[in-house]
């Protein structure tokens, strides 16, 4: 088995993952090439586990399987705080995300926001607007 | 080159064209379904790499739960069906550190370790890997089901509307709760924010 391969085959995955991240402007895109970069580390670590002669036997294909567990944790909360965004802002492109707006002045857009009627008075009709 | 390096080659190959069509095509869903491919392909390349267990969890878990979770959101914020113009940015800072990232580590890599061969360990089968997760791992397994429980219970709390918000429970049982109620949203949204950071 000559290991250059997948070790060039992860390289190449990783790089296309990174263009994928600062390219793509939609959340779920940037999710999926960030999947494309975990699995590129994924595949140098089940490479070096049979390049590499470590004291502890399969240590690079533990270490994959955790990689995956650390994927699929993120993975849940990515999409949980991207459906979040499309809640609030009705879009889940990357760039209209104001990264400088105070975060006491994001709620008023919030309560006005697609879902809830615009109530335009005080906050005791709320509760009720809100359920 | 043997039949591993063929097998190796042509699965690579695979997994790098779906990989280049994942960052490049133009419908949403087809780029979900690319990811199938490409990591079906890597499943593959475990495969030949005598790493049997984490193939079968890279089938379960990837192909089978992530891709899966990632079209659901593509469902649910309402993607077009068909091509969108508008998924890209201008693409050159993204093309020369991707570019320049992924080539700069193959020649790196190919550098290192020239057409060396080495041959296959013994295939990293159940057995053998449960024996080193619960001995020799077995800290580092137990911080990442922690992990893995707050991970999920945070994804929970994030999108329930319900928790910390103007009408939460919290706040209905208050009688006329107009002014008491302001300061709320400010402390919600840095959490959700907080949140957003860490992830």
């Amino acid at each position: 088995m000559r290991p250059v391969i997948p070790y060039v085959t992860a390289a190449l995955l990783f790089g296309l993952g990174g263009y994928g991240v600062l390219r793509r402007r939609n959340a779920v895109l940037v999710l999926m090439a960030v999947e494309l970069m975990l699995n590129a580390v994924n595949l140098i670590l089940v490479t070096a586990d049979t390049t590499v002669r470590a004291q502890l036997p399969h240590s690079g294909q533990v270490f994959a399987l955790f990689v995956i567990v650390l994927a699929a944790a993120e993975i849940g909360v990515g999409l949980a705080i991207v459906l979040q965004l499309y809640r609030l802002r009705a879009s889940v492109t990357v760039d209209d995300v104001p990264l400088t707006e105070p975060p006491g002045a994001v709620p008023a857009g919030a309560t006005a926001g697609p879902a809830s009627p615009p109530s335009g008075g005080p906050a005791t009709d709320a509760p009720e607007g809100e359920k | 080159m043997t039949g591993a390096d063929v097998l190796l080659l042509a699965l690579g190959a695979v997994a790098v064209g779906a990989a280049a069509l994942v960052v490049g095509t133009r419908h949403l869903v087809r780029a979900g379904l690319w990811l199938v491919v490409c990591l079906g392909a890597l499943a593959g390349d475990y495969l030949v790499l005598t790493a049997e267990l984490v193939a079968w969890v890279q089938v379960l878990i990837y192909v089978g739960a992530v891709v899966v979770l990632l079209l659901f959101a593509v469902m649910l914020t309402r993607a077009p069906i068909g091509a969108s113009a508008d998924l890209d940015r201008p693409g050159w800072p993204a093309a020369l550190i991707g570019g320049g990232s992924g080539l700069g580590l193959a020649v790196l890599l190919v550098h290192a370790f020239r057409w060396s061969r080495v041959d296959l360990p013994a295939a990293g089968t159940a057995d053998r890997l449960g024996e080193q997760v619960f001995r020799s791992w077995v800290l580092p397994f137990e911080l990442l089901s922690v992990l893995l429980l707050a991970a999920l219970v945070g994804a929970i709390v994030l999108s329930r509307v319900d928790i910390g918000r103007p009408g939460a429970p919290h706040g209905r049982r208050r009688p006329a709760g107009g002014p008491p109620a302001r300061p709320e949203p400010a402390g919600a949204m840095a959490t959700v924010a907080e949140e957003g950071g860490r992830g």
